[in-house]
């Protein structure tokens, strides 16, 4: 597995971020820094605060308490929830790419899948359609979907495809940070392994960094650089996954690794 | 003032009508940018140009001259019914079906063929005043999306219909963007009369009455069609002339005159058609009414 680059500057900054919708529900007390082309995974069991904390670091709900700070490509530090709105939603446009875990949440049905893939750049003002036509085509081969399908509706494609559909429309915009949660999740386990290579491979070919939360270990282990373990909303565990899983410190985390059936 | 008993000047109390001009005022100021304003119950039904007949009220004056155009023509049902209504409702004001007389000219559908002036204002009714609604169903949101300038899906209808179609098949409510800023619906016109709304030297006002918005165009202000740099925006053309004034350059309304499945092509502009023919000799045809 790859070592990522350690720089000085995290490019995600977590400190102290509570977001709780009942006592011990939620997140509380997480902190964490991410750094430039780094994979990290969130684990822990349903209802541990994983998508809670994923959903705070979207943007999308503003935590009771602590920051996220991010390092933007122009070079200076935004505090996500102390930043204007417009320029939230313009980091968000340009630089988060978000991976839901039903892909018909992620994407837009009523329009073709070529459409779904250039939103994004239209978003920043891409306006030549042969361009678009040829960045459309370009994705839908690099995750492994037939070119030909490109003006049909995502309603037409598998579960599977859509999903990668999803993943193409995120990453043409070559975001710095994708959060994915769940990527694989209510996939069958020959396309969950088709999709966790590509993914794989997208992540070190165009050097992502990644929160990507997951329940499956094995996921984890296939993915992520670094792991992060959820019980109850809160951090009980991080380290190297290898370290987390080969040598679980935590009895959570040991009970969580041992109930992993190995054929 | 002469006017139907128990009614104010044009039907809307003066109340309402300062309300909606301090509307239009703003609307002016924000050039292509939706202002709420408190749409009443008007005696006609909703679709029928509520919108447009309240913006209509509330500027007229007792030496206006209005003009009710509906598809481009004077004598179709709206029009006819909304320039009697005024003609009650309004006692002193004269209408005219003269383009270049009228000082105020409601439409549904069209901007004439001829060009308006700087004394005249041209008032539009709106259905869906909310150009991204098609793909936004949420108002708190799209109005979070005019303010921030997020346009981008805007173009994904326009690559749909390239994708699909091989060309931009939008033919009406054509979205512009007004003073480079906001993206506005031009109402239901068809693309063909987009160009007319750049740098129009008359003040264009639109009223929504059921969505309760209105919107304006000042005179002389820049509005872009949207387009792809190499799909550019392009307005409809026809291979015929007019059937009945031989006009090769105005938007034309195709018209089935047996049941055999005859067809003709004529001006949608009842009042451009007709001074067209005059003025060309051009009455072979005449016996073939719209």
């Amino acid at each position: 597995m790859k070592i990522p680059s350690v720089e000085a500057e995290p490019l995600l900054h977590v400190e102290g971020v509570n977001k709780l919708y009942g006592i011990n529900r939620g997140c509380q007390e997480i902190d964490f820094n991410l750094y430039a082309g780094e994979v990290l995974g969130i684990v822990g069991e349903s209802g541990s605060g994983k998508s809670t904390l994923l959903n705070c670091l979207s943007g999308d709900v503003p935590p009771d308490c602590g920051q996220i700070v991010v390092a933007s490509s122009v070079g200076d530090k935004v505090d996500l929830y102390q930043a204007s709105e417009s320029r939230r939603r313009l980091l968000m446009r340009s630089e988060f790419g978000i991976v839901k875990q039903n892909p018909r949440d992620g994407l837009r049905l009523q329009v073709s899948a070529g459409a779904n893939i250039g939103e994004r750049l239209m978003a920043i003002g891409e306006r030549h359609y042969s361009r678009l036509r040829d960045v459309g085509i370009d994705w839908m081969s690099q995750v492994e979907l037939d070119p030909e399908r490109i003006d049909d509706f995502p309603e037409t494609f598998s579960g599977g495809m859509q999903q990668r559909l999803q993943i193409a429309r995120v990453l043409v915009t070559q975001p710095r940070l994708v959060l994915m949660d769940e990527p694989t999740g209510g996939l069958d386990v020959s396309v969950q392994a088709k999709l966790l290579d590509l993914i794989r491979s997208l992540v070190s070919e165009l050097n992502l960094s990644v929160v990507m939360v997951t329940h499956d270990l094995a996921v984890a282990r296939l993915l992520c650089h670094r792991l992060i373990v959820m019980k109850k909303s809160r951090i009980v565990e991080t380290g190297l996954t290898d370290q987390i899983l080969d040598d679980p410190q935590h009895s959570y985390t040991q009970l969580l690794v041992s109930s992993v059936l190995t054929p | 003032m002469n006017n139907q008993a128990g009614y104010n000047f044009a039907y809307l109390d003066e109340q309402t009508k300062r309300s909606i001009r301090r509307g239009l005022l703003k609307a002016v100021a924000i050039p292509g940018f939706q202002v709420p304003f408190n749409s009443r119950e008007m005696p006609m039904p909703y679709g029928w140009g509520t919108g447009g007949v309240q913006l209509t009220a509330s500027i007229l004056g007792e030496d206006d001259i209005l003009k009710v155009i509906d598809q481009g023509a004077d004598d179709t049902t709206n029009a006819v019914s909304i320039r009697r209504f005024f003609e009650h409702t309004a006692k002193g004001i004269d209408t005219t079906t003269d383009t270049a007389k009228a000082t105020v000219i409601q439409t549904r559908h069209r901007i004439p063929e001829y060009a308006l002036t700087e004394q005249q204002i041209i008032v539009f009714q709106v259905p869906i005043p909310e150009p991204l609604r098609f793909i936004e169903p949420s108002e708190t949101e799209t109005c979070k999306m005019h303010a921030l300038e997020e346009y981008g899906v805007m173009h994904v209808k326009l690559y749909e219909d390239i994708a699909h179609y091989g060309h931009i098949a939008t033919t009406y409510a054509y979205p512009v963007r007004v003073n480079h800023r906001y993206i506005m619906d031009p109402s239901p016109i068809p693309k063909f009369d987009n160009p007319k709304l750049h740098q129009n030297k008359a003040l264009m006002i639109f009223g929504a009455g059921r969505e309760k918005r209105l919107y304006a165009i000042p005179p002389y202000t820049d509005v872009h069609s949207l387009d792809f740099e190499d799909h550019p925006f392009a307005i409809q053309q026809w291979d015929q002339c007019c059937h009945l004034c031989g006009s090769d350059s105005s938007f034309l309304d195709e018209i089935i005159v047996d049941d055999e499945g005859a067809r003709v092509f004529v001006c949608s502009d009842s009042h451009y058609c007709q001074q067209h023919a005059n003025a060309n000799n051009f009455s072979d045809n005449a016996e073939v009414h719209s």
